[in-house]
């Protein structure tokens, strides 16, 4: 019986992926009938809502990039900070009372995060940076750099943990300190964790919606400037499914290329750090 | 016949007294060891040996339930001292541990390790110093044109002989080998044997073991515990043959059976 629930779910989910598969192709099939392949990959201008219609998907590229670099060099350093104070550093109930006050910070709502990243955020940076927009890519990466920080500061924490306590004792033995074993044994030893959870991040940075739509603007631009306002694929993809678009009409079908853009980023993404964690698995046991 | 001159006193452990909580471990100790001598330390299992020998390095300090009184002497300094800086104090004493455990780096990286540490970065300084303790180590032959590859690529026993490398890169005066042979093969025991005998003559080695044998062959003098009291320490070819204690001749006897 219970086999059969756990065989019903995995069904479930691999139909689901499948499914959407199969959304994304068939319906950007008729897309790409329309807009030729090439000109989607190197058009620089995004405009499929105006008049004079361009479908170039790499400004919604840079966008996405932007946004995502902004919150990984928020996000990889604090969290590995985090990752090392933990398992090096704090005592073992101060770790077990302080991982889920951090994974709290992946639990808040992150339409919270948008509008702390427009209302809070930018406001404050604006301070220092006078030239900044009202709608940005830094205020938007940072803040979600900061929600992003508990993944990987959870899942390096955890691959720091398993690194055998003899390795921790050879360093020590050698007159090394705990910074040093930290930073010289450890975080080598637990690379590839460390890097799965920088994987696993940056496709939780490329799909997320809520803060760039809130706080980013709404304007395709290919740049890579912080400061101006910009659009990356997920805040494109929920501009034209709230908007009045004819359903079916090209502009609409602007989306599942998008989606699938999207998709096969955070596909490869997943892949890599599937291939990572397997190769490495049994490397300390 | 350079070995019966005078050897000088080089750790001095004075009613040494170790609690884990409640578990008293180690009673009343006192164990002086001289210089460039091999000592053994024997008994059966949990009877202290890995907790005294952890004591010379203050490896036992990460352990919180670990208790300590008494003094140790190293080289003229009470090493529990509160003036004492640890890490100082372990560039000074190598130690090798009953499983191989070289970092995942190269080769070249796990034996240039300690002197990376205390800031050392001249390459030829550094490539000397690899070359050297890898020759002491009698890995050199084996390893000299793989230097990059990963330490954890070697066998059981190599990896070991690596750890011995990388222990005397940073020129230690005293090396300590928590049952160093335990997990190997007995060819590769045997090698790491040789290795003791040469190294005696610029280190003083202290040496767990559980084999009576070896103890015999590499040690000049044995010491042997029994829950926490050192019941009989002496020259080992004395403890062996004349043991004073029934303890002593019971374990010994029991473990040559
Ligand atoms: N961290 C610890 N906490 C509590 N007790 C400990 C701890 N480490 C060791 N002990 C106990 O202290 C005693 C001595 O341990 P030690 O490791 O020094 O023994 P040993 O002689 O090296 O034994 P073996 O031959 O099995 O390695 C044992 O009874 C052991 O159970
Ligand atoms: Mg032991």
């Amino acid at each position: 019986m219970i086999e059969l629930i756990l065989k019903f779910s995995a069904f479930v989910s691999i139909g689901t992926t499948m499914g959407i598969l199969y959304v994304l192709l068939s319906e950007s099939i008729p897309f790409f009938r329309e807009v030729s392949l090439i000109d989607f990959l190197t058009d620089t201008q995004w405009t499929p809502l105006f008049t004079n219609k361009h479908f170039g998907i790499l400004p919604l590229i840079t966008g996405t990039l932007t946004v995502t670099l902004i919150a990984l060099l928020v996000a990889v350093p604090l969290g590995i900070i985090i990752a090392v104070f933990l398992s090096e550093y704090a005592s073992p109930k101060f770790r077990r009372s302080i991982k889920p006050i951090l994974e709290i910070l992946a639990a808040i709502p992150t339409v919270v995060y948008g509008f702390f990243a427009l209302m809070t955020v930018t406001p404050i940076l604006q301070t220092i940076i006078p030239g900044l927009s009202g709608f940005n890519a830094l205020s938007a990466g940072i803040v979600m750099g900061i929600m992003i920080i508990p993944m990987v500061s959870s899942l390096s924490e955890d691959a720091m943990y398993a690194v055998p306590k003899s390795l921790r004792e050879a360093s020590y033995a050698m007159g090394a300190n705990k910074f040093q074993t930290a930073f010289k044994v450890v975080i080598p030893a637990a690379f590839s964790g460390i890097i799965v959870s920088i994987i696993l991040a940056i496709a939780r940075a490329i799909g997320e919606t809520m803060i760039v739509a809130i706080a980013a603007g709404q304007q395709p631009r290919f740049t890579m400037d912080p400061t101006v306002p910009i659009q990356t694929l997920t805040a494109y993809i929920v501009q034209v499914s709230l908007g009045d678009i004819q359903h079916g009409s090209l502009e609409y079908k602007t989306i599942y290329a998008a989606g699938i853009m999207l998709f096969a980023i955070t596909f490869l993404l997943n892949s890599i750090s599937f291939y990572l964690r397997k190769k490495y698995q049994e490397k300390y046991i | 016949m350079k070995e019966k001159k005078e050897q000088r006193t080089i750790i001095q452990s004075e009613s040494i007294n170790v609690y884990y909580d409640d578990k008293h471990v180690l009673k009343n100790v006192n164990l002086d060891i001289k210089e460039k001598t091999v000592t053994a330390l024997i008994g059966p299992s949990g009877c202290g040996k890995s907790t005294y020998l952890r004591l010379i390095n203050r490896m036992n300090d990460y352990i919180p339930e670990f208790h300590f009184s008494g003094t140790i002497v190293v080289n003229g300094k009470n090493i529990y001292d509160d003036s004492v800086e640890v890490e100082e104090l372990r560039k000074d004493i190598g130690m090798v541990f009953q499983k191989p455990n070289p970092f995942p780096k190269s080769i070249y990286d796990n034996v240039a390790y300690g002197l990376k540490i205390q800031g050392i970065k001249n390459k030829t300084v550094l490539d000397e110093a690899v070359e050297s303790s890898l020759k002491q180590a009698a890995l050199w032959d084996e390893v000299k044109d793989n230097l990059k590859a990963g330490g954890l690529s070697l066998s059981g026993g190599q990896q070991q002989r690596l750890c011995i490398a990388r222990a005397l890169a940073v020129q230690p005066t005293i090396l300590l080998m928590d049952e160093p042979t335990s997990a190997l093969d007995p060819i590769s025991s045997a090698k790491i044997e040789e290795l003791i005998f040469e190294l005696k003559k610029q280190y003083t080695i202290i040496i767990v073991t559980h084999n009576m044998q070896q103890a015999t062959r590499v040690s000049d003098n044995t010491a042997f515990f029994y829950i926490g009291d050192l019941i009989e320490y002496g020259k080992t070819d004395e403890l062996f043959m004349n043991p004073i204690h029934e303890q002593t001749k019971k374990y010994i006897t029991g473990r040559f059976g």
